[in-house]
């Protein structure tokens, strides 16, 4: 089953390391990881969406807790908290003449822009749940995509309460 | 201070008396410093893998953090099986390498290696230092990281130019790491439901592991065994935290445990495990093992539990706590505890049948040396306290059957990581600890040649390990499964160059004695204890001995081969 984790780490040298040799080490499923410091620079937050069963579920989540650098460790779906997901993708996709009005049209649907424009091409900005963005990169699949880039999704729980009180 | 005057002052403020190293150009300041210094005794093996297992052995003959230094390069790669062996076994230690000057790291530069990125995954923490203002914090932490919670190993890359760079000295007395914090205390509504099984249990076993040890709770175990009348099995890394000639000892557990200690454990009705982590030598096939049994598992580590085998009650916890309040709690009731200790008994009857029906033993000769008989001869003939170090291989098997070990942390063997080479150098780290009490590694022919070279140390240093070493001409071990299992094609365990022992010890200065009949077994171990300085005694031993019982790889602890 996915799961969708957030890891709360010292923001040390070396703690990305330390994530990723856990995970291939242990022979952990690794789906996606996005990091970046949090508002307090001496923290940084990952976001890891990771799959198994409940064994290996339970491993991953003692794994990172043992961790010297490691602060906190959510696992939003065992934990079963409501939380919002979003992600980012930049497509580039053919937009020829006779495709350009379809890619336009198909971007408005899903709220998706523009960013970059060429004769041939159009960059796009997706924003959304991964859902969202794996639907439009198969709505765009037979029009022809160039390139694609997904940052891999964060996630926040839901409610008033940050990380520190939850 | 500089960064290595820092350094030495760390270690006298950590309590640290003997460090064990081997200098080269990027620690040379290090060594400078420590030739000024009076309250650090150093000892030079010969070679940086010997320098951590001999930390190692310090650290588990006394319960303190070992302490090694290696020089950058290939002085730090060469320190790495010696912190995987400590890792595995959970071995408090602290690691100091030198690194090149902050400016190089990164370029390739002569002596580099990037030795925090390659003991990762085998050590419980690591640091680069990068300013010398650092530097006492992380050493403070290294420390603290190292000896709580599960123990393990730490390294501390310590460049050159830090090294010599200055800064205001304070040992920072409290550490401050909010993402370590080890549960010591273990949880009393945990230990009352455990108290209630196992008042509800009609056959228990207490199995203990390497936790007994590193928590000292050898005196709770022996406690709790007598109190509820359960017997005890030990896995290799616990062998001397129970005494084994207690009655209610059943003796090492697993592949090549006794045939008694497996049945128990697959009969029983309840598994009280105490700091042990159900390694697969000890279950064997995880669907057979004790398949009837109630779990209920102790361990500070929460990874360790349910990590191979499902538990119905978990207690995280130091053992040493969890036992106290586990006594406590079971002694409130004195008149239930000895009706209890009634209902086992039918439960030690039938132990002692398998006990009488199938005990550890081995045929006898006139004419070679048994290993197990050396094994048996050199408890008789050694101090209680005598702390003994094994290589690995058969000798350490048979180590683990027949040594009948009496005092907590006196058998130091490489379980995990299960290194040949270990034993000597472990051997020379618990004598500089216990220079009074007898140190004798057990070791292999083939084992003893993979570090032979710290004769030189213990001639030295004046530390009088006794050697013994099982000459079977084989990588025995080996041989055995290639016997049992490759229809014999003993493809090159057959150490062919025979190897005069004796003379070797004398190159070095130090004591050899070699034998080959059973009738000079006693009267060799006798010299040799009486004998100043170290001493090999060379045992040529019947060559195709198998350690016996054993489960087969991938079967279950009730499918035992009992002999060969
Ligand atoms: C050739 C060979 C054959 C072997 N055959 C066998 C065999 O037949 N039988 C056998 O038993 N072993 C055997 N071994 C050893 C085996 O590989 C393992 O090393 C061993 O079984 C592990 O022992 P353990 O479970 O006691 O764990 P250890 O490695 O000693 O782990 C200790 C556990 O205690 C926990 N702990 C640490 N501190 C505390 C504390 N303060 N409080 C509570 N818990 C704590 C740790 O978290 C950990 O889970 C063999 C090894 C070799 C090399
Ligand atoms: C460093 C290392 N290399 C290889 C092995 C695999 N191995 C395990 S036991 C053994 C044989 C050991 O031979 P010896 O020391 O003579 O002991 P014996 O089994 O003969 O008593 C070998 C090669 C190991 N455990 N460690
Ligand atoms: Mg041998």
């Amino acid at each position: 089953m996915k799961h969708t984790i957030s890891v709360l780490m010292e923001n040390e040298f070396g703690v990305l390391s330390r994530i990723s040799g856990l995970f291939s080490g242990r022979g952990f499923n690794i789906q996606s990881l996005s990091v970046a410091p949090t508002l307090d620079p001496s923290i940084s937050r990952m976001t890891i969406v990771t799959s198994g069963d409940e064994q290996i579920l339970e491993q991953i989540n003692k794994q990172l807790n043992k961790l010297i650098d490691t602060i906190k460790v959510i696992d939003y779906t065992s934990e079963g908290q409501p939380f919002v997901e979003r992600e980012l993708a930049l497509i580039k996709v053919n937009a020829e003449d006779n495709t350009r009005a379809e890619v336009m049209r198909i971007v408005d649907i899903f709220r998706g822009k523009v960013i970059d424009v060429t004769p041939k091409s159009y960059t796009l900005e997706m924003m959304g749940t991964p859902e969202k963005v794996n639907a439009i990169v198969e709505i765009l699949r037979p029009i022809g995509i160039k390139e694609l880039v997904r940052t891999g999704p964060v996630v926040l729980g839901r409610g008033a309460k940050g990380w520190k009180s939850a | 201070m500089t960064g290595s005057q820092i350094l030495l002052e760390c270690f006298k403020q950590e309590g640290v008396d003997t460090v064990f190293g081997y200098p080269g150009g990027t620690v040379i300041n290090i060594y400078d410093d420590l030739m000024k210094s009076e309250d650090i005794q150093h000892i030079l093996p010969r070679h940086e893998q010997a320098a951590v297992h001999a930390a190692d052995g310090y650290a588990r003959a006394t319960g303190k953090v070992g302490v090694a230094i290696a020089t950058s390069g290939p002085g730090a790669t060469n320190t790495i099986t010696g912190i995987g062996t400590a890792y595995m076994d959970s071995i408090p230690m602290v690691v100091i390498t030198g690194q090149v000057p902050t400016p190089l790291i990164g370029n390739d530069a002569f002596q580099e290696a990037d030795i925090v990125g390659i003991t990762r995954p085998i050590t419980k923490h690591n640091y680069l230092v990068k300013d010398v203002k650092d530097l006492a914090r992380i050493l403070k932490q290294a420390f603290y990281i190292a000896r709580t919670g599960r123990p393990g190993p730490v390294v501390v890359d310590l460049p050159k130019d830090v090294q010599i760079a200055e800064t205001d000295f304070e040992y920072p007395e409290k550490v401050e790491l909010r993402g370590y914090k080890p549960t010591y205390s273990g949880n009393v509504r945990q230990v009352a439901k455990a108290a209630k099984m196992i008042m509800q249990a009609r056959k228990p076993v207490i199995y203990v592991g390497g936790g007994a040890t590193l928590s000292d709770a050898d005196k709770e175990l022996l406690k709790l065994a007598e109190m509820i009348q359960a017997p005890v099995t030990t896995t290799l890394m616990a062998m001397a935290a129970f005494p084994q000639t207690h009655p209610l000892a059943l003796g090492m557990l697993g592949m090549h445990g006794t045939y008694y200690a497996n049945m128990a454990v697959t009969n029983s009705d309840l598994l009280i495990s105490l700091g042990a982590r159900f390694d697969d030598r000890v279950t064997g096939k995880i669907a057979t093992f004790a398949p009837d049994a109630k779990i209920i598992h102790v361990d500070i580590d929460p990874t360790s539990i349910k990590k191979n085998v499902r538990v119905d009650l978990p207690i995280v916890g130091d053992l040493k706590d969890v036992m106290k309040k586990l006594v406590k709690e079971l002694g409130e009731n004195k008149s239930e505890l000895k009706k209890l200790s009634k209902e086992l008994a039918p439960w030690r009857e039938e132990i002692d049948g398998w006990k009488k029906s199938h005990p550890l033993t081995y045929k006898q000769s006139k004419s070679e040396i048994k290993p197990q008989f050396v094994i048996e001869k050199l408890r008789e003939l050694s101090d209680d306290d005598a702390i003994v170090t094994t290589e690995v291989g058969q000798h350490q098997m048979w180590t683990a059957q027949f040594f009948k070990f009496l005092q907590p942390r006196t058998f130091l063997s490489s379980g995990g990581l299960g290194t040949m080479g270990y034993g000597l150098p472990a051997a020379l780290g618990a004598q500089a600890a216990f220079p009074k009490r007898q140190v004798i590694d057990i070791s292999g022919d083939g084992s003893f040649q993979m570090n032979s070279q710290e004769l030189a140390t213990l001639v030295q240093y004046r530390l009088p390990v006794k050697i013994v070493i099982l000459n079977n001409n084989f990588l025995g071990m080996v041989r055995q499964w290639q016997q049992l299992f490759f229809d014999k094609r003993y493809s090159q365990t057959c150490l062919e160059l025979p190897i005069d022992f004796k003379k070797l010890a004398e190159a070095y200065g130090a004591t050899g004695f070699s034998v080959s009949k059973p009738g000079e077994v006693e009267e060799t171990i006798k010299k040799a204890f009486a004998t100043d300085g170290p001493v090999i005694m060379e045992f040529k031993v019947s060559r195709e001995e198998n350690v016996m019982p054993m489960v087969p790889a991938g079967a279950g602890l009730n499918e035992m081969v009992l002999a060969s």
